[in-house]
């Protein structure tokens, strides 16, 4: 029954990994061959599967994994899921209903333990309610804001049998999130367009999680009104990075220019985004001479951190619509001399070039490596995931994402070992695509274990791991903040990464001349296979721009020379 | 104050209603929360006030709906504007949750709480116990030779200032159901 209502959602992959509580439904999965199904190495390695699937798509991902440390396993990926609002299903298996409650053998209180790091999980007591409850699971998944849930299902409710409710009837009307804004809101909005001397839009991973029509219609209303668009990290590609208008990341490790706009700027039109403090900086300085739009579909974001001036709840794509619409009708006016103006500053701005840096002939700078990367890959049909750290910074700054669903990373939870799992996923959707996952050693280290899933589902995921030997974020601000005491962010007794690849085999390759890099990477993108890439860099390379904690967007440092003191005490305590 | 000839904050017509500034005064409000009756409900409305750090003051719940298999969950909670705007914003998220009403700024609601107060004493103590019992319309419930249990209803407040009065009289224990609070009129 578990199997026929995934079919009828249209679920064609599951990511998981069998054990005693789960073993009914793994049987119907033997008998069927419509749902592929993943063996991961790990738990966590199947949720992040299941999120790049999730994210690449547009589709929820599915999880299918056993009770006790089945279920805790998935716990990470869950809490990645909720926190970067994904769409995932997990199934999770119980001990028999009769025996919950007596520390049963790989028994655990999944719902209880999941239940704040899902958007919504039930226990299914009973099998007359199974699917009913898989359908009202995908339901809650995908509607509204995306996110995790989860359906905890006992042994014997597996295996007894009942009726089966078909999607259609599913009990799913009860949760129905408000889609269309407020019209009202929506012309205040536009009025304050057609007014602005210096907008920006601000959008985020809501225009990606929205749907493609969503990004069509912002980049319709960024092109006909001529407004400089930003994005924060998880909405990277829902505006093209070619386009006239992109002035590049924000936040962080945002680009100079964006920061500068956002501090400076009269109008801000959050698209879904939600003031994450990595975009913020200082809240008390942030943007203050600005009027703040902001479109959520959630209304708990909105005024969450930042008092939003025209609040409006709802889908981005139905809101575009129809502020699109009302622009339109009241004749696409923008103050088109004062924007400009607002233009010529930003170019100025531009001028900085913060993202400079200089590549001798010895090692390669870390960006570098990213820069030959995006030059050789662009032109393929190419999907990037990521680890978490300082690579992570530098693929969003040096690579450019045209479209949107291209690009997978941990932006919310800081999941190091997101990745590799992730680009598995992701290649699965999109078996003949190029999947390419930008890893720090140690970040990949963490689910190095899912090389096995690659090589047996022939998966040529290529791992792209810039090896510095460090934690370098962490070493970063342990140089920035804690006197260069460089407490245990050094990876010591690193593997051979070739010799490991091949162990898998799987190809394996290295480089550290800037010369060979070009040769390398090619050879990397024509292997028919999993490639582990090992690209040692630079070592003690900063990531900037940086705005350090506790100051505002225009307080960013752009490299070495200004990193002295950059963070006060108040700072410090911030992460 | 922007360039912009926009008011800052929400107007009446926005999506989300909203004071017109960020107040640091801490203000007290009582939420009424229509769920489904299942099980964890609770545990996912306790968990949220955990979890994001905010405060219950009281808390009831109880079906109220059989057929539908409803609860209600009233809860007294203190916070900024902000804070308790982000409240009922999260109530609102979680998928069980149908309806979060703000009773203190839906217009008027009367609220009520039952407490028990066990009050040991003889002699004078005990008879002006029993007067005062009088007085606040509270209940015997139980007696003994050297002890009474009282039964009160009231708004807390009122509540508070009986257990005051009957701290020095002997007050040994006491029980409170919390608030149950409903809008006035139709």
């Amino acid at each position: 029954m578990v199997v026929q209502a995934l079919k009828d959602q249209g679920v064609d992959v599951v990511f998981g990994y069998p054990g005693g509580a789960v073993l009914p439904i793994y049987d119907e999965v033997f008998q069927q061959n419509d749902i592929q199904h993943i063996l991961v190495r790990h738990e966590q390695g199947a949720v992040h599967a299941a999120e790049g699937y999730a994210r690449s798509t547009g589709k929820p991902g599915v999880v299918l994994v056993t009770s006790g440390p089945g279920a805790t396993n998935a716990v990470t990926g869950l809490t990645d899921a909720l926190l970067d609002s994904i769409p995932i299903v997990v199934l999770t298996g119980q001990v028999p209903t009769f025996m919950i409650g007596t520390d049963a053998f790989q028994e655990a209180d999944t719902v209880g333990i999941t239940r704040p790091c899902t958007k919504h999980n039930w226990l299914v007591s009973d099998t007359s309610a199974l699917a009913d409850t898989i359908h009202q699971a995908f339901h809650v998944a995908t509607s509204g804001r995306p996110g995790p849930v989860l359906v905890d299902i006992p042994k014997d409710v597996q295996f007894a049998t009942s009726g089966y409710t078909p999607p259609n009837k599913a009990r799913v009307s009860h949760y129905q999130p408000q889609v269309k804004g407020d019209m009202e809101a929506i012309t205040e909005l536009v009025e304050a367009i057609e007014q602005a001397k210096r907008p920006v839009f601000y959008t985020g991973g809501g225009v990606i999680n929205s749907g493609t029509a969503a990004s069509q219609l912002l980049r319709e209303l960024v092109d006909a009104s001529g407004i400089p668009v930003t994005s924060t990290l998880m909405g990277l590609g829902a505006y093209p990075a070619n386009g006239k208008n992109w002035i590049g990341m924000l936040g962080m490790h945002g680009l100079y220019e964006a920061n500068m706009a956002m501090h400076d700027c009269d109008l801000m039109i959050n698209i879904g985004a939600r003031f994450d403090d990595r975009i913020t900086g200082r809240l008390d300085a942030f943007s203050p001479g600005s009027i703040k739009a902001h479109i959520d579909i959630d209304p708990s974001s909105i005024n969450k951190v930042i008092k939003a001036d025209i609040p409006i709840v709802g889908d981005i794509a139905h809101v575009l619509e129809d502020v699109l619409k009302v622009w339109k009708a009241r004749g696409r006016k923008v103050n088109g001399e004062a924007i400009q103006k607002w233009w010529a500053t930003i170019d100025d701005w531009k001028k900085v070039d913060c993202l400079a840096y200089t590549q001798d002939t010895k090692v390669i700078k870390p960006q570098h490596a990213l820069s030959r990367l995006e030059a050789l890959t662009k032109d393929h049909d190419r999907y990037i995931t990521t680890e978490v750290g300082q690579h992570q910074m530098w693929a969003a700054q040096y690579l450019h994402f045209n479209d949107p669903n291209r690009w997978m990373t941990s932006g919310g939870l800081g999941t190091m070992g997101y990745g590799f799992p992730s680009s598995i996923g992701v290649q699965m959707a999109h078996r003949d695509a190029l999947v390419i996952n930008v890893a720090g050693e140690a970040s990949w280290l963490m689910n190095m274990q899912e090389m096995g899933t690659a090589v047996q589902f022939r998966l040529p995921v290529k791992q792209f791991i810039m090896n510095n030997e460090r934690l370098g974020m962490v070493r970063q601000w342990q140089e920035l903040l804690h006197g260069e005491r460089y407490s245990h962010s050094w990876s010591e007794a690193l593997p051979d990464f070739v010799k490991l690849a091949e162990a898998f085999g799987a190809k394996g390759i290295q480089c550290k001349d800037p010369a060979d890099l070009d040769d390398a990477i090619l050879e990397m993108i024509n292997h028919d296979g999993p490639v582990i890439f090992d690209c040692l860099v630079e070592k003690h390379e900063n990531c900037f721009p940086m705005i350090p904690s506790g100051e505002p967007h225009n307080k960013m440092l752009l490299g070495q020379a200004s990193t002295k003191d950059a963070i006060g005490a108040k700072g410090a305590v911030m992460v | 104050m922007s360039a912009l000839k926009i008011k800052k904050g929400a107007n009446k017509h926005s999506a989300y209603n909203l004071r017109p500034t960020f107040s640091d005064v801490v203000e007290r409000h009582t939420l009424a929360v229509i769920v489904d009756n299942e099980p964890g409900v609770l545990a996912r409305v306790i968990g949220l006030f955990a979890g994001r750090g905010y405060n219950i003051d009281s808390l009831t719940v109880a079906e109220i709906d059989q057929l539908g298999h409803q609860s209600r969950i009233t809860i007294v909670t203190t916070g900024t504007p902000q804070v308790i705007e982000q409240i009922k914003a999260q109530l609102g998220r979680i998928v069980v949750v149908h309806e979060v009403h703000d009773l203190t700024v839906e217009g008027r609601s009367v609220e009520r709480e039952l407490a028990l107060l066990k009050v040991e004493g003889e002699g004078d103590k005990r008879v002006e116990a029993l007067r005062l019992a009088d007085i606040f319309r509270a209940n015997v419930v139980d007696s003994t030779l050297d002890s009474f249990v009282f039964e009160i209803t009231g708004t807390p407040e009122k509540v508070d200032a009986f257990a005051d009065l009957m701290r020095p009289l002997g007050l040994v224990d006491m029980a409170r159901t919390g608030v149950a609070a409903l809008p006035r009129g139709v």
